[in-house]
């Protein structure tokens, strides 16, 4: 998995979900997509990239991707 | 309905009247729908009436006078065909001076007839022959020496159809297929008197015409004047089978005419509800694929693809799969392999390569060759509407007035529809047609769209939005529709929304190249027009913004009310056979059967007690994340079923770099296709000749597929699955396709009430099937949507990252054409290559000429992804600035200039926007060198005696 890849898909994501004038239901709307539709090691990437920083990513990803469950251990 | 195993012609069109007539024919009291002719009305009570220009797939015609009757008060003899049944009429159909009428008419066809009877490939099933019996013709007063047609030269051009003028008795069946059942008007009847003959286009021969080859015109003669070739060469069949077309979402029913198990021809059942005994050139004739030299029989396995391949047992195939696999997920974990369905097998099929992930590889690392065409469909159609799937029949098209086609090629892709479609248009419906090419639905005979939105490419949901800005800030919203099914507080932001200045046709024309006041016509059309249907294809999917765009596509059905009725709604047109059915199925990483999600726990709890097993909750990976994984050493093993991911995935490069990583791949096809060059165990798969199961079509209609041959490998695909699983120490046991849907019926609340035994008995039947309705669903969401209220959303139009700059100064788009299919593995293996033998690329007359290319050159196609070699086909259907390929031959490498853009919410691949540039070349690209080179390489290392040819 490239970090670089996820990072696109999330933004890409977060552009859909950002015209939701509602702030929370935006966060939620990427939060709940990332959460039903990534498979658990492309969350655990995503999840350490937002830890270190998030670099790349858009204040409205980061701030689902920190909302996200912690990924259970394979 | 008759017996699925009847084929009775019963001379004109059945009439839908509600109200009913009734009469005496022969002393028998008939009651029928008004409208009905009395030669219908005779076959239905068991009277055939005598006929020979009549035929109940076409209007009646009235010409050949031998369906003559007597009707009491009435003077003379009139055709039986053309006069409709009234109240009280007392009909004969027979009587002495109806037999010299009609032995007369008989005797002068006869004298101008070769009476070769013996010898003809009709013998036994010519209508003329059968007419002559039932008329007791003995003599032809005539006699056979005056000027006649018998010498005229046969044309046989066409590679599946003969047309021999020395048996036509001018009767115009085919000539009226072509137009009513077709909509072609490819033939006709030149010259008068005598001189009457049918040609084809301008007296030119078959395969130089307009023709398409669907084959009405074969169907519809009623001597050995229009024959296929495969009767002429085998003689009449012994016994048929009802099945279903293994070609595109349409799943036309078809009657496969047998002798034992060799297929004679494959003939369009006229009650399949699907078709109604219509066909195209790929259903009708190109299924000679399935005894190819190039079939692979015998499993196979190697250790590395720099090997050659070893023939072995099944047994020893099936082991050595499994232990590889076994052995990958101990050491890699049990995540570290994955499966593929296919969308060209059964239903039966594709739930068992899903509950082999799921039970047996303990994972969700399944996908489908869906996640490449019609993913988004399923995301956006469940989000805004509640179920993944179209809302329609096909026949619900006869009662629409407006019919918006975004993104989708019927005349096509999907042929036997489209025929539907230009029906209703020629009747008079209104076209809008939103497509970068001018597509042939645009302006072809009798039918031209009021309003071609001739975009560019990538845009589409800015079009969608700027329809929706017209519809709402011009008064159109069905306001009662909306406040009584549709969530409000969603329609009211969306209404804000797209009422924004920046969605209006005026601010977006610059981005779309559409015309605003041409998209505002276009919109107060559609949403004032009557039923409003949109037809959407893989035009709308294959974006960044597919999802989107599909989304936008169901709230514009919403805001305008035409949902849950007939004539109307949103009706994704699939591009395979069963793309429907493999994703009912539980083919996405995310979803059990049903399109229940992995974290649902009661639909994890039903399935894990049927399978015995814990079903994991996480969502599996999707097919580009496992070429992702793969390459970082964390997906190590593959079972690909009937799909050629190296094909068909963009980005050619990338996906065999990523399956070269794997430790196994397993492929089970029916021939070594590009991506069974990169395999380690080759399964052979069988044919939908050569099995037993279901396909689920792009109306969520399941029709039986039946077996009318062994499998040529001893196997069926489900088998093969089934011993897979039991070699890896699963008590998979089914003793039949059946077996497996009874499964899929107890564990699917939409499939509840599907069994073999109701397909069989109903002939088909539309999911939702099960006990609120019993025999199936035509149109969904009636009243109320299946997710409660529709939910609008907004959908902002977002330019894809795939720009033109100086060095690609163009966009390409992909496609594809009539007679081939998809990635070609079947129809380049049959004579449709007569028609299109090679990949092109289409360029605007004027982008040619800057680039001195003229119609026949080679071409060099480089974009950021790589660079290809194809010939240039000029052409006006294209816009300046777009140019449009279709993705048939491998050698193409279509897939090689694509990138690996995707849908931001399912990962569809953005295959319809590419920059690319274009210049003369005079040597095929070094991707295609390689390729060659490899190919040949591959087909070296196939055991000796293997008839695969590069």
């Amino acid at each position: 998995m490239h970090i670089e890849n996820l990072v696109t898909m999330l933004n890409q994501i977060e552009s859909f979900f950002a015209t939701e004038p509602d702030h929370d239901l935006a966060v939620e709307g990427i939060r709940l997509h990332v959460q039903r539709f990534w498979e658990p090691r492309m969350r655990r990437l995503i999840i350490a990239h937002v830890a270190a920083g998030g670099e790349g990513l858009s204040p409205l990803a980061v701030e689902a991707i920190q909302r996200l469950a912690p990924v259970k251990a394979a | 309905m008759q017996s699925p195993f009847e084929n009775k012609d019963f001379g004109t069109p059945e009439s839908h009247a509600s109200e009913s007539v009734t009469l005496t024919i022969d002393g028998m009291t008939v009651t029928v729908p008004a409208g009905t002719s009395i030669m219908r009305a005779a076959a239905g009570a068991g009277v055939m009436v005598p006929k020979l220009c009549a035929t109940d797939s076409v209007d009646p015609y009235g010409s050949c006078r031998l369906c003559l009757v007597e009707v009491d008060g009435r003077r003379g003899y009139p055709a039986s065909c053309t006069t409709p049944c009234e109240n009280g009429l007392n009909v004969r159909t027979q009587s002495n001076k109806l037999a010299d009428i009609r032995r007369g008419v008989m005797e002068l066809y006869i004298s101008d007839h070769p009476l070769d009877c013996l010898t003809c490939a009709t013998n036994g099933n010519c209508e003329l022959q059968d007419m002559a019996g039932a008329v007791g013709l003995r003599e032809v007063r005539y006699g056979y020496d005056g000027a006649n047609h018998t010498k005229s030269q046969k044309d046989e051009s066409n590679p599946y159809f003969t047309y021999d003028p020395s048996k036509c008795i001018v009767c115009s069946r085919c000539v009226r297929a072509c137009e009513e059942v077709q909509g072609t008007f490819a033939l006709t009847i030149e010259g008068r008197g005598f001189d009457s003959r049918v040609s084809a286009g301008m007296s030119e021969k078959f395969m130089d015409s307009e023709c398409v080859s669907c084959g009405a015109c074969v169907q519809a003669c009623p001597t050995a004047t229009l024959s296929e070739k495969t009767l002429i060469e085998m003689g009449q069949p012994d016994h048929s089978v009802i099945t279903t077309c293994a070609y595109c979402g349409v799943g036309c029913s078809f009657r496969a005419e047998m002798q034992g198990n060799r297929v004679v021809r494959m003939v369009p059942w006229k009650d399949g509800k699907a078709n109604h005994g219509h066909s195209c050139v790929k259903g009708r004739f190109a299924w000679g694929y399935a005894t190819h030299p190039d079939r692979i029989t015998k499993p196979m396995i190697r250790d590395a693809i720099t090997d050659p391949w070893k023939e072995v047992s099944w047994d020893e195939a099936l082991q050595y799969a499994a232990r590889r696999f076994r052995e990958i997920q101990e050491k890699h974990g049990r995540d570290s392999i994955g499966g593929i369905t296919s969308s060209r097998c059964t239903n039966e099929e594709a739930y068992l390569v899903q509950k082999l992930v799921r039970a047996v590889f303990n994972n969700n690392n399944v996908d489908t060759c869906a996640r490449v065409c019609h993913s988004p469909t399923g995301y956006g159609l469940k989000a805004t509407l509640g179920e993944s799937a179209g809302t329609q029949d096909f026949d619900s098209v006869l009662e629409s007035d407006v019919i918006l086609v975004i993104g989708a090629n019927p005349t096509d892709g999907h042929p036997v529809f489209a025929s539907l479609m230009k029906k209703r248009l020629r009747a008079g419906a209104n076209l809008i047609v939103v497509d970068p090419r001018q597509i042939d639905l645009v302006r072809s005979a009798h039918i031209e769209a009021q309003h071609h939105l001739k975009l560019r490419p990538g845009t589409n949901v800015a079009v969608v939005n700027a329809l929706a800005h017209v519809i709402v800030t011009e008064g159109l919203v069905k306001e009662e529709f909306v406040a009584e099914r549709c969530d409000m507080v969603s329609f009211d932001k969306w209404r804000a929304f797209v009422a924004r200045e920046n969605n209006s046709p005026e601010a977006l024309e610059p981005i779309t190249g559409v015309p605003a006041d041409q998209l505002r016509r276009a919109a107060r059309l559609f949403a004032t027009g009557g039923n409003g249907a949109i037809y959407y294809g893989l035009g709308v999917t294959e974006h960044a913004q597919g999802s989107t765009a599909v989304i936008g596509i169901a709230n514009l059905a919403m805001a305008t009310g035409n949902v849950g009725r007939r004539g109307v709604g949103v009706n994704p047109l699939r591009g395979q056979n069963n793309v429907q059915g493999s994703c009912d199925m539980g083919s996405f990483p995310h979803e059990l059967p049903g399109y229940r999600h992995v974290s649902e726990a009661g639909a994890r709890a039903l399935f894990g007690e049927a399978w015995g097993v814990t079903i994991q909750d996480e969502p599996g990976l999707r097919i580009p994340n496992m070429f992702e994984a793969a390459m970082d050493g964390s997906f190590r093993g593959l079972y690909v079923e009937g799909e050629d991911i190296v094909q068909s995935d963009p980005n050619t490069q990338h996906v065999i770099a990523a399956l070269q990583e794997l430790e196994c791949l397993v492929v089970q096809d029916i021939f070594l296709n590009e991506t069974a060059m990169y395999a380690h165990v080759f399964l052979p798969g069988s044919s939908f000749l050569e099995k037993d199961g279901t396909f689920t079509n792009a109306e969520r209609r399941i029709s039986r597929v039946r077996k009318v041959m062994p499998p040529l490998a001893g196997k069926a695909d489900w088998e093969v699955t089934q011993a897979l699983a039991q070699a890896m120490g699963y008590p998979m046991q089914y003793s039949h396709p059946s077996e497996i849907m009874d499964e899929i019926a107890r564990l699917t609340p939409t499939f509840t009430s599907v069994s073999y035994e109701k397909l069989d008995r109903l002939g088909s039947v539309q999911w939702p099937c099960n006990e609120a309705t019993p025999e199936g669903t035509p149109t969904m969401h009636i009243d109320t949507f299946v997710r409660g209220k529709g939910r609008f959303m907004l959908t902002e139009y977002i330019p894809t990252s795939e720009k033109v700059t100086k060095r690609f100064p163009l966009l390409m788009t992909t496609g594809r054409i009539l007679s081939q299919y998809n990635v070609g593995a079947q129809t380049r293996r049959t004579h449709n290559n007569a028609w299109h033998s090679e990949d092109r690329v289409e360029i605007h007359p004027v982008d040619a000429e800057d680039r001195g290319i003229r119609d026949g050159d080679w071409v060099g196609i480089t974009s950021r992804a790589g660079q290809t070699v194809l010939r240039a086909t000029v052409s006006e259907r294209m816009q300046p600035g777009v140019v449009y390929t279709t993705f048939h031959f491998p050698e193409s490498g279509a897939n090689v200039i694509t990138t690996d853009n995707s849908d931001w919410a399912t990962n569809c691949p953005e295959y319809k926007v590419t920059a690319v540039e274009l210049t003369l070349v005079t040597q095929p690209s070094e991707w295609q060198s390689q390729y060659k080179r490899f190919a040949k390489e591959q087909v070296s290392m196939l055991p000796q005696g293997a008839a695969v040819k590069v």
